[in-house]
């Protein structure tokens, strides 16, 4: 029996039932909004759980975290932190180094819900094709931020960063912050697919440098049993990723090691064979 | 060997053009965000900063655009900038005339900030420098125009420092007199509070960032007054009163500029008998 075209999950469904083909989609929809709840329900009814944006946050007065990329910007453009946002930083960088740098693209950024809308309206509309841009684009994003940074001695990339703008406005208010919004929704419907959060963004660039280092990976422990169905392809916004771990490329252990992997869990989810599942490890990543 | 290299050496041409593309296209991106960045970095003169704020240029690049200042602030007056604003995205700015900064003692802004973007050396509120006021119609001041109006001069929170009233005489009437509010730009915070409570339309006395604000003697000026205090005495040699031949009996008063009589000196039986020896006159530099 197999995956019923232009159905992709299908199979997984019929396996696993509903709930589990969906589940690590749901608790990711969970932490997202969740995450946005918490910001909001300060400004909205007066419950002040956390202070700031993602920038720079203090939950109850008592953990403040900070976006390790900024500060770079900050020190690229010759200012340094004071002592609560360097332990911020600190404690960001230990968590993503556990739980995997673009953890932060898949289960915190707001953005990300406005790419999967666009992706998944394109799917719907059977877009096809677009720009090409390579996926390294970013990093080369991630390196003229900070040499903007520090040419011109202020935080540049912060005066148009649809990351931080969409969610300093969802926040402080929006303004015409919407206007960049739409303008990275209709990039990633129209332009190019995964255009935004899979080839350009600087902030996700630098979370997956961090990312090279981070323990929790998606394994396959039972990679064996793939029956080649694409439904991991078909819903994996950094499908490169895929690709080594799945048939071994030259030998590779069966866990996802490149950094790029948002370890958002979907293949988990669309797998009926359940060749993935969440997992730690320890070996060295090469390279 | 031919056969190798030729496949290797159109990989190498294909790598650096791609290499070329991207560094162009990002390059140019690049180039746009720095230029808007520098472009839209200056403070508009209504936006004010909050207390302990670095001068602009270091401000852009310290402060992290997160919002802490606006949430410890009791009184709601921060706001951070939106993209349609004249200013850099994000960052904190007060408008006085709407909301002034009401100068906690604690300054809990400052507190907040998780950068020295405020800095966190500032713990004494009167010593801010947000900006500073300026008296600027002077046509529209109640006080100029006569009235007792002195709100600006009753709100401020450092009373006869920031600001005082300097009396004058009103030319018009001929015998009343005219209050004019001074600012003193050694005491002025910038806080706004003057700036708030004027009563007129628009306000006559408004706060500005100091780099408008605030004019510069150029460095070889001296004050003659300043380093006669300074030096605890006149540096040059001093002025003499210039004597006049008068006919007997009247002087001539340098004050009001009017030829009037000469007061009788104190037991002295008859008037005007004695002027000062002809070789002291000579010495005060009048004719003899």
């Amino acid at each position: 029996m197999s995956a019923l075209p232009g159905k992709v999950g299908a199979e997984a469904i019929a396996e696993k039932g509903w709930l589990v083909a969906h589940k690590w989609l749901i608790l990711r929809r969970a932490s997202q909004i969740g995450i946005l709840a918490a910001f909001l329900v300060g400004p909205w009814f007066g419950w002040w759980i956390v202070k700031g944006n993602l920038n720079f946050s203090y939950t109850l007065g008592v953990l403040p975290l900070s976006d390790p990329f900024l500060l770079a910007q900050m020190l690229a453009a010759g200012q340094s932190p004071a002592r609560l946002a360097w332990i911020g930083v600190a404690i960001v960088f230990a968590f993503y180094l556990v739980v995997g740098g673009r953890s932060f693209c898949s289960w915190v950024c707001p953005v990300n819900l406005v790419t999967d809308g666009a992706n998944w309206l394109r799917t719907r509309l059977g877009l096809k094709g677009g720009a090409h841009l390579s996926r390294a684009t970013r990093y080369w994003m991630l390196a003229m931020t900070l040499i903007v940074a520090a040419l011109t001695g202020t935080i540049a990339w912060e005066m148009i960063n649809p990351v931080s703008m969409f969610h300093r406005g969802l926040i402080f208010g929006m303004g015409f912050a919407w206007t960049v919004v739409l303008a990275v929704f209709l990039l990633d419907l129209f332009v190019m697919r995964h255009g935004w959060c899979g080839r350009l963004c600087p902030v996700g660039a630098f979370y997956g440098l961090i990312g090279r280092l981070s323990a929790l990976r998606v394994r396959l422990p039972r990679r064996d049993a793939c029956n080649d169905c694409m439904d991991c392809y078909a819903v994996c916004p950094e499908q490169q990723v895929l690709r080594p771990a799945l048939k071994a490329v030259g030998g590779a252990p069966p866990a996802i090691r490149d950094a790029s992997c948002t370890n958002c869990g979907r293949c988990i989810d669309v797998c009926s064979k359940n060749v993935f599942s969440f997992g730690f490890h320890t070996e060295s990543v090469p390279k | 060997m031919d056969s190798e290299s030729k496949p290797n050496g159109s990989a190498r041409r294909q790598f650096l053009a791609d290499t070329a593309r991207m560094a162009c296209g990002v390059g140019l991106l690049g180039l746009g965000v720095g230029l808007y960045a520098r472009n839209a970095s200056a403070l508009p003169p209504a936006a004010l900063r909050p207390p302990g704020a670095l001068p602009e240029a270091e401000f852009s690049a310290a402060c992290i655009r997160c919002g802490m200042c606006v949430r410890d602030c009791p009184y709601h007056v921060l706001h951070l900038a939106r993209p349609e604003d004249p200013m850099p995205t994000g960052t904190p700015y007060f408008v006085a005339r709407q909301a002034p900064c009401e100068m906690c003692e604690s300054i809990p802004c400052v507190k907040a900030c998780p950068t020295n973007a405020l800095d966190h050396s500032l713990t004494d509120i009167t010593k801010a420098k947000m900006g500073l006021a300026v008296l600027v119609d002077l046509e529209t001041c109640l006080n100029v125009l006569g009235l007792r109006c002195d709100i600006c001069y009753r709100v401020c929170p450092l009373l006869d420092k920031a600001i005082t009233l300097e009396p004058q005489s009103n030319t018009r009437t001929g015998v009343h007199t005219l209050f004019i509010p001074v600012v003193h730009s050694n005491a002025c915070t910038g806080c706004g509070l003057c700036e708030k409570a004027c009563p007129t339309e628009i306000a006559a006395i408004k706060v500005f960032p100091l780099y408008m604000a605030k004019g510069q003697l150029s460095a070889h000026y001296r004050l003659g007054w300043v380093e006669k205090e300074k030096a605890g005495g006149s540096l040059v040699t001093p002025d003499t009163e210039h004597l006049y031949h008068m006919p007997e009996g009247l002087k001539y008063e340098h004050r009001t500029g009017k030829v009037v009589p000469e007061a009788p000196r104190p037991g002295d039986g008859v008037p005007n008998a004695v002027s000062p020896a002809p070789t002291f006159r000579a010495l005060q530099g009048d004719k003899l």
